[in-house]
């Protein structure tokens, strides 16, 4: 028996994870995909907010305040690229200034910083945006991160820390026992003294297998587009418009890897598997996007994508024990500002929920900080000679568009949180992630993985279980 | 390997080794080629069908064979080659930093540079495909390189979209392997392939071939299940009420190739609107002693051309090497070429008057099928040269030559295309 099993591995999740990880609780994450970070948090914005936008006093307003200075101590400590580049928030219409106005209210409310750019001063720090731009609010807390390597280190983290996870194991079933749950997933049956919910979309479904039906979850799709590098930046802040109708608009932000990411819609969705794109969805994105920005090269679009925000009928964020299944803890409905709001919400779930529970006492051999991924794009000459005489793989070329090499392709099959499909090679190096989204690297990802585990390459799976991208031989036909 | 060249040229496919070759024979000393790959030869080696080398070697040849011969020749020039190496970085300078297992990630210099690295596929992601991305989904390249070089198989029940050459010669060659290919798609009104491979590739396998028709949705999670074909109006909007589906476990995108460029990203070296470098005759950007040839400058339809053009590159990068410390001679004019109507583009975007180059090429592709046609090049508002075609049609690139002393004085060269009525 487990003192806690957190179901779902997502940023969420995986963030609570680390947390617990700091104390003398076993616990185990289960996921149903064969990957962390696989859902929610493998599409979205990837923004740290600022927290200004929020309604003021609501859980979304103050876990995203409380977590903004968290970052990027966190970031450091578990090795993720994270870069604090402010946004501004744009008013193009005579009509929006008024709203503007009522931001900069809103924003002193939930004590986050901001400043009121005249029009001079917003093409002076962003020359590409729509020259009719009025004003814009600008927030220096903003910033981008990865929300992949967020999510992975985190869990890498609370691995080596004690922590256990299993993947592929769908929750089947919760049975309330004597003063424990019984968790019936499609990997056998788990016992724990507390669970948390962190189950994304499918938080719901899961809080109902306790008979907790207090809210519903609404999968909410946005759609996306991603720009290959430019020579010279697009943009340099994260670009919002003014939020117009439930969301925060079509926004135009540089990733933290070099790309343009162009989104999101809101539409919402009955599926909670659905993240197919569509082409009039993808036309509103442009349409919207180059009124904000009219030099976006669509034509260098490398990828469409959708996601899912896990939309709750309660208006906030759900962080609490369950009113009705004692020791089972939802932490439900966190759209965005979600991942803005993550790292307070692992803190709170394990300190301020889980600690009223069960004693939390601190480990000894804790360490915060995971081992350092090798970077050999960030070393020097006579560091990149040392790292090739250990290890001539490192200077193995796999793939091209993003340079990542053998020696880092095995070097993460190699830490605690498993590496199983081509997907999660791609989420944790970007192998895969550039204009030939794969075309050339992607045979040689796979013989990497093949060789290491020592299987065919027709048992290397694309992202799902089963999910292969060669025949056994030409002869299986 | 030596720290200094007097060219290198990046790419080991057809137009790079050509372009090492005339260097050498021009007479260039130290002339390096760095090919990422095993062998060199680029993407020849996994097209294993025939049809390349009629112009280039007098002979029908597959491309491994092509690639092969062009191999032997630069080994027998003396040409230094790094195999499995990747160029990841080029300064302003030509310092040209490369990684590699064998020799760790190291910098060589060099007096010209010639850029062959081909090009790469256009995509899902570069044509917003619809629906959902499992497995199943592959460029043609990519279904090539696992069953030609690599050997596997890669799908039972195949649909491509896109009905160029390489759509064309994939539907034969997963038909060939066992295949079922149940059609080929075709967003333009008109394939884009050669009749012979639309007759040879389709029709003696009763292919159906879907004109004005483009992929508008695509199923499954774990794996590919089905896609949905629809009619696309003249504007290649999707008609509501003409989908067909087809049960596929394998849907090949064949849609097209962009030259991949990635290298002069940080040189700001100048692109065309058809996301070419822009070039001069003599093949050069206006980076003095940087060149380009391939696929990498524009996409080519025969390895031939793609040879020929690196020959050109490879003979004036040598010009460039052997004549750089001699004084500048007479001053040269540029003119600007520009594609007009009926054109949709021309390499080289420059010429230089008066030229260096005897015999001025120019490679260029019209914007639509036309009868007979003729094309027309016009110094400012003089016409300087007509050709006269039966047809032309945007998938076969149109090679024009123009002699020294046809070009005159001028501030721009205009090309048109138009069918002659009557």
């Amino acid at each position: 028996m487990k003192d806690v099993i957190i179901i779902g591995a997502g940023v969420i999740g995986g963030l609570i994870a680390r947390e617990l990880s700091r104390y003398e609780v076993s616990f185990l994450i289960v996921d149903k995909e064969n990957d962390v970070a696989n859902g929610t948090t493998m599409a979205n914005s990837a923004i740290v907010h600022s927290g200004y936008d929020p309604i003021p006093n609501s859980k979304k307003a103050y876990f995203n305040r409380k977590s903004v200075p968290l970052f990027p101590k966190l970031c450091e400590q578990l090795d993720v690229e994270l870069d604090n580049i402010g946004s501004l928030t744009v008013a193009l219409y005579e009509e929006q200034l008024p709203l503007l106005d009522s931001l900069v209210k809103r924003a002193k409310e939930n004590d986050v910083e901001v400043k009121l750019l005249n029009k001079e001063e917003v093409l002076a720090i962003e020359p590409n945006l729509n020259p009719e731009v009025l004003a814009a609010l600008y927030a220096k807390d903003a910033g981008i991160v990865n929300p992949f390597q967020l999510t992975v280190h985190a869990i890498e983290n609370a691995l080596d820390n004690g922590g256990e996870l299993l993947l592929n194991a769908e929750v089947l079933k919760i049975n309330k026992k004597e003063g424990h749950y019984e968790v019936v997933t499609s990997k056998g049956i788990h016992l724990a003294k507390v669970v948390v919910n962190a189950a994304g979309v499918h938080s719901d479904d899961i809080a109902k297998m306790v008979g907790d039906n207090s809210f519903e979850i609404t999968p909410r799709k946005g759609s996306y587009f991603v720009i290959d590098k430019l020579a010279e930046p697009l943009v340099n802040h994260v670009v919002f418009p003014l939020p117009k109708g439930g969301s925060k608009g079509i926004l135009v932000t540089p990733t933290t890897a070099g790309n343009i990411l162009i989104g999101p819609t809101s539409e919402y969705s009955s599926d909670k598997t659905d993240i197919g794109t569509d082409a009039p969805t993808l036309n509103k994105i442009r349409e919207s996007a180059l009124t904000l920005v009219p030099s976006i090269p669509f034509n260098k679009t490398i990828r469409t994508f959708s996601g899912l925000r896990a939309t709750p009928n309660t208006g906030d964020f759900i962080i609490e024990e369950s009113k009705v299944a004692p020791n089972f803890i939802n932490v439900a409905g966190i759209e965005s500002p979600g991942l803005a709001s993550a790292p307070y919400i692992g803190i709170y779930v394990v300190e301020e929920l889980i600690g009223k529970l069960l004693p939390l006492k601190e480990k000894k051999n804790f360490n915060p900080k995971i081992k350092k991924y090798t970077k050999p794009k960030l070393l020097n000459e006579a560091e990149i000679a040392e790292l090739h005489k250990k290890d001539p793989r490192f200077a193995r070329m796999i793939c091209n568009c993003e340079q990542v090499s053998e020696g880092e392709i095995i070097e993460i099959l190699s830490r605690s949180v498993p590496v199983n499909s081509i997907k999660a090679v791609k989420k944790r190096l970007r192998a895969g992630f550039g204009k030939c989204q794969g075309g050339f690297c992607q045979i040689h990802v796979m013989k990497v993985m093949a060789d290491f585990y020592k299987v065919p390459l027709s048992k290397i799976v694309f992202d799902e279980e089963d999910s292969y991208i060669v025949l056994d031989d030409k002869d299986e036909r | 390997m030596k720290d200094k060249y007097d060219v290198i040229v990046i790419g080991g496919g057809a137009a790079g080794c050509e372009a090492a070759l005339a260097a050498k024979n021009a007479g260039v000393k130290n002339v390096l080629i760095i090919e990422k790959e095993k062998r060199l030869g680029g993407i020849l080696n996994q097209c294993v069908h025939n049809g390349f080398g009629l112009t280039h070697f007098g002979e029908e040849l597959t491309g491994p064979e092509y690639a092969e011969r062009v191999a032997e020749n630069v080994v027998k020039a003396g040409i230094d080659v790094l195999l499995e190496a990747e160029v990841i970085e080029i300064t302003e300078g030509y310092e040209v930093k490369f990684a590699s297992y064998n020799e760790g990630i190291k910098t060589v210099s060099t007096t010209a540079l010639i850029l062959a690295t081909g090009s790469y596929e256009r995509n899902a992601g570069a044509i917003l495909l619809p629906g959902e991305r499992p497995p199943g989904i592959l460029t043609a390249g990519q279904a090539q390189l696992l069953m030609n070089v690599e050997g596997y198989a890669v799908g039972k029940r195949v649909f491509i979209l896109g009905s160029g050459d390489i759509g064309l010669i994939m539907a034969r060659r997963m038909t060939l392997e066992g295949a079922k290919v149940l059609g080929v798609a075709e967003i333009m009104p008109y394939s884009n392939g050669l009749n012979r491979n639309i007759v040879q590739c389709l029709q003696d396998f009763d292919i159906p071939l879907y004109l004005s028709h483009t992929v508008s949705n695509v199923y499954g999670r774990k794996h590919l299940e089905g896609i949905t074909i629809s009619r696309v109006d003249e504007k290649f909007n999707i008609i509501e009420g003409t989908e067909i589906y087809f049960e596929v476990d394998t849907l090949l995108l064949a849609v097209g190739l962009i030259p991949l460029t990635s290298l002069l990203d940080k040189l700001g070296v100048k692109f065309s609107k058809s996301r070419s470098a822009v070039v001069d005759e003599r093949l050069e950007t206006e980076k003095p002693g940087l060149f380009m040839c391939g696929n990498s400058l524009h996409i080519h339809d025969l390895a031939d051309e793609a040879s020929k053009e690196g020959e050109l590159a490879g003979l004036m990068a040598a010009n460039y090497v052997l004549n750089k410390n001699k004084k500048a001679e007479q001053k040269v004019k540029l003119l600007q070429v520009s594609p007009s109507n009926g054109v949709n583009y021309v390499i080289p975007n420059f010429v230089n008057y008066p030229s260096e180059v005897d015999e001025i090429t120019f490679r260029l592709r019209v914007s639509k099928p036309m009868l007979r046609s003729k094309i027309c090049f016009y110094v400012d508002d003089k016409l300087i040269k007509t050709k006269f075609y039966p047809f032309l049609i945007p998938s076969e690139m149109t090679t024009i030559t123009l002699k020294k002393e046809e070009l005159i004085d001028g501030k721009s060269l205009t090309l048109t295309a138009e069918e002659i009525n009557g």
